[in-house]
């Protein structure tokens, strides 16, 4: 199970000498820090990497190869949190939260979602479609309409249906987990969660926070993401850009300096390589297209939806 | 090893996006994002400074794309020149290739010095003389006139990609010539333009699983059925047109195992390799991709016979570098004459070269004190860390907004041309 970060407590910032048992906790409270300062900062890299996904579709026609070697590095940062046991957490954590907020009346949709039932070893590909969840609408939010569905079948990383008065959304797969993400917006508490959560990636170890960060990282998008490789057979008009957007990463940059150093310094998390987890996936050939436009081919289970906090 | 001396910048208003000398040296085409082409031609030597070649002037300037809508996307068409290639010359005119995202075509540059004189039923302005007035016959002769260069398209090559066109390469036998997106590559006959053939295809069945594209294509420079691509995930694939009409199987792959200690989940990212390049001679090949550059041998497809570090001190850096998207930069390479030199861009306006046979390196910059007449480029260092020396540059202090993404080398000489984001340098070496 990987370990959650630990409050940080008033005795542990002081440096004071300690006994040999202590020590030990020390060393270790040291690793956990480390480790979820690490899965923090992954988390930041998920997230801007999922921003990208969504704002290159902005320019004049999204330049494939950067969209392609986003969404790989996506997958990867995927498969090692399924690795690692966090992406079961986050979801885990994702759907009590939305449990919660299903009540308010602005919540927004959930979607349906494809999920890959089996463990990501054997490769099984089972798509395992999700009920649709009520809809509020939400004047913020674009609409897709059924029709770029059958669109949507053919490219790209997403997956999604709708109902028309719904506001598209995108749920990241997960590996195995019943409870997929399923949206929360709430407009400004999502930009002072954020903001709260970049002040976080700059304190290592502050780990319910982390925890929280994790949590609220619901993301929700306003186009399919096939639309980042799908523009090329079928077009899907493109929205206008989210000014929340910009707004909400205007101020991210020092702390990825930090980002730097943890994520290249610590590759050695994982023991199976993503691409190794890959290769044995592909290996297992394409499922068939369904024709249910409420089940959406998921050959490749990193291929999944994913939201973005837009801020309304 | 070479010094660069002498130097000249010459300016332009929009972003280059591309430089290619011709294949004598004597012009040096560049192509912007504006969709036009300036062509610069080099100067006879002047018998006042004979130890000088000829400086570079401008030649011709034409709009070669127009930006254009895809009704059926919804998309604009940028006008953005990607890539201009120079055929060998055959006669007086000379022809390149241009393409922009979807459409290729093939200008023709011919210069005009004399005109014809003295029609019978047309004055000297143009205007038709009444007929009844013309009582002689003349024989209009040819009387020289202010030189004029005229661009004229002779060939548009339209309608053959669905994805963005990164490559055009003319092939050895000066017949064909291929094109290359992120998917597909085609390959045309410069005669016909309503078809081309599809060689290479990449597109999955399903674009769910796409998870690599074309990022570079070149013609081997003496066998017309060989071929080079390089992919976004640093594998760069040798293809014989003779094997199969289709080459998808190459015939040679060419990839470095990943070093496991250097592994990060931007691995992929700086693998994938902006530019391939052959060198003159053929025996080799140039890769590069966002922190080196590589040298293939082309019977060697194990591991690149040497790699020179461009800016390895970005390395740490790569967080911040993917989120100003900076990582995704395309840079390109380019060889000297003689196979000795490779070259290629950075950041702070930053060039890099890098000499083979003796082994040295040396970063220069391309900037306004360096377009001084006659100075010579002093070179750059870039401190990486602990104490700064004087006249390095710390890191941090690196404009990224100032790449140098495009460089080209004279075919025969020591003359360099070096892109900046607005402005077109040519350096020379000292005699």
């Amino acid at each position: 199970m990987f370990p959650k970060g630990t409050k940080r407590k008033f005795s542990d910032s002081r440096e004071e000498p300690v006994a040999g048992g202590e020590d030990v906790n020390q060393s270790s409270l040291a690793a956990v820090r480390m480790l979820s300062s690490y899965s923090l900062q992954r988390q930041s890299l998920l997230d801007m990497s999922l921003i990208k996904l969504q704002l290159c579709h902005m320019l004049v026609e999204p330049n494939l190869c950067r969209s392609v070697l986003i969404a790989n590095t996506v997958r990867q940062i995927q498969e090692e949190m399924t690795q690692d046991g966090t992406w079961q957490i986050m979801t885990q954590a994702l759907s009590a939260a939305n449990a919660a907020a299903q009540c308010s009346a602005d919540r927004l949709v959930a979607t349906e979602v494809l999920c890959r039932q089996t463990e990501a070893a054997q490769g099984e590909q089972v798509p395992k479609p999700f009920p649709v969840v009520g809809s509020e609408g939400c004047p913020a939010e674009e609409v897709l309409e059924e029709e770029e569905e059958a669109a949507a079948a053919e490219v790209g990383m997403t997956m999604s249906t709708v109902s028309p008065q719904a506001p598209t959304s995108y749920l990241p797969g997960t590996f195995g987990m019943d409870p997929c993400w399923e949206e929360e917006e709430t407009g400004e508490d999502d930009d002072d969660d954020d903001e709260e959560e970049e002040e976080d990636s700059e304190e290592c170890g502050s780990g319910s926070e982390g925890e929280e960060r994790e949590r609220d990282s619901l993301v929700e998008d306003t186009r399919t993401a096939e639309q980042v490789f799908g523009t090329f057979e079928i077009k899907n008009p493109a929205p206008s850009p989210d000014p929340a957007l910009e707004e909400l990463f205007s101020d991210v940059d020092a702390s990825y300096y930090d980002l730097d150093t943890v994520l290249t310094g610590m590759q050695s998390v994982p023991k199976m390589g993503p691409y190794d987890l890959l290769e044995s996936l592909s290996s297992h050939g394409p499922s068939p297209l369904s024709s249910s436009t409420s089940c959406r081919s998921d050959l490749n289970e990193l291929d999944h939806i994913m939201e973005i906090i837009v801020g309304s | 090893s070479c010094c660069v001396g002498d130097s000249t910048t010459l300016h332009s208003a929009d972003i280059i996006s591309t430089v290619e000398f011709n294949h004598s040296g004597e012009l040096l085409a560049t192509g912007d994002k504006g969709g036009r082409v300036v062509i610069f031609q080099q100067e006879l030597e002047s018998k006042n400074q004979p130890q000088c070649r000829g400086e570079y002037n401008v030649y011709s300037t034409f709009q070669s794309h127009e930006p254009e809508f895809d009704y059926l996307k919804s998309l604009e068409i940028e006008e953005k020149i990607n890539k201009i290639r120079w055929l060998p010359q055959k006669n007086a005119a000379q022809f390149l290739l241009s393409t922009n995202d979807k459409t290729i075509k093939l200008w023709k540059i011919s210069e005009r010095d004399k005109r014809p004189e003295g029609y019978n039923l047309k004055e000297e302005d143009g205007r038709y003389r009444d007929p009844t007035t013309v009582t002689t016959l003349r024989v209009p002769v040819f009387q020289p006139m202010d030189l004029m260069v005229e661009a004229s398209p002779r060939r548009v090559f339209a309608n053959a990609h669905t994805y963005h066109i990164n490559s055009i390469s003319v092939n050895s036998d000066c017949e064909t010539y291929l094109s290359a997106d992120d998917l597909r590559i085609n390959l045309w006959n410069l005669e016909i333009t309503d078809r081309s053939f599809n060689i290479v295809d990449i597109k999955p069945v399903n674009m769910e699983e796409l998870t690599e594209v074309i990022t570079a294509a070149e013609f081997h420079p003496n066998q017309c059925n060989t071929f080079v691509y390089s992919s976004s995930k640093g594998t760069i694939r040798l293809c014989d047109m003779r094997a199969s009409a289709l080459c998808d199987q190459h015939s040679k792959l060419f990839e470095e195992p990943e070093d496991p200690s250097n592994r990060s989940f931007f691995s992929e990212i700086i693998s994938s390799i902006s530019d391939v390049k052959f060198s003159h001679s053929g025996r080799y090949m140039m890769t590069r991709d966002y922190l080196s550059v590589k040298i293939w041998d082309l019977n060697m497809e194990s591991r690149p016979v040497e790699t020179y570090q461009v800016h390895e001190y970005l390395r740490s850096k790569l967080c911040s570098l993917y989120e100003n998207d900076c990582i995704f930069d395309k840079f390109e390479c380019c060889w000297n004459g003689n196979d000795s030199v490779v070259m290629t861009g950075s950041y702070n306006n930053f060039f890099r070269m890098f000499d083979r046979g003796y082994r040295q390196d040396v970063t220069l910059e391309a900037s306004r004190e360096s377009s001084k007449p006659r100075s010579v480029l002093k070179p750059r260092k870039v401190c990486t860390g602990g104490k700064r020396k004087k006249d390095e540059i710390s890191v941090d202090s690196l404009d990224f907004n100032k790449k140098i993404l495009h460089t080209a080398w004279h075919p025969q000489d020591n003359i360099i041309a070096v892109a900046t984001t607005n402005n077109l340098y040519i350096f020379q070496d000292k005699l």
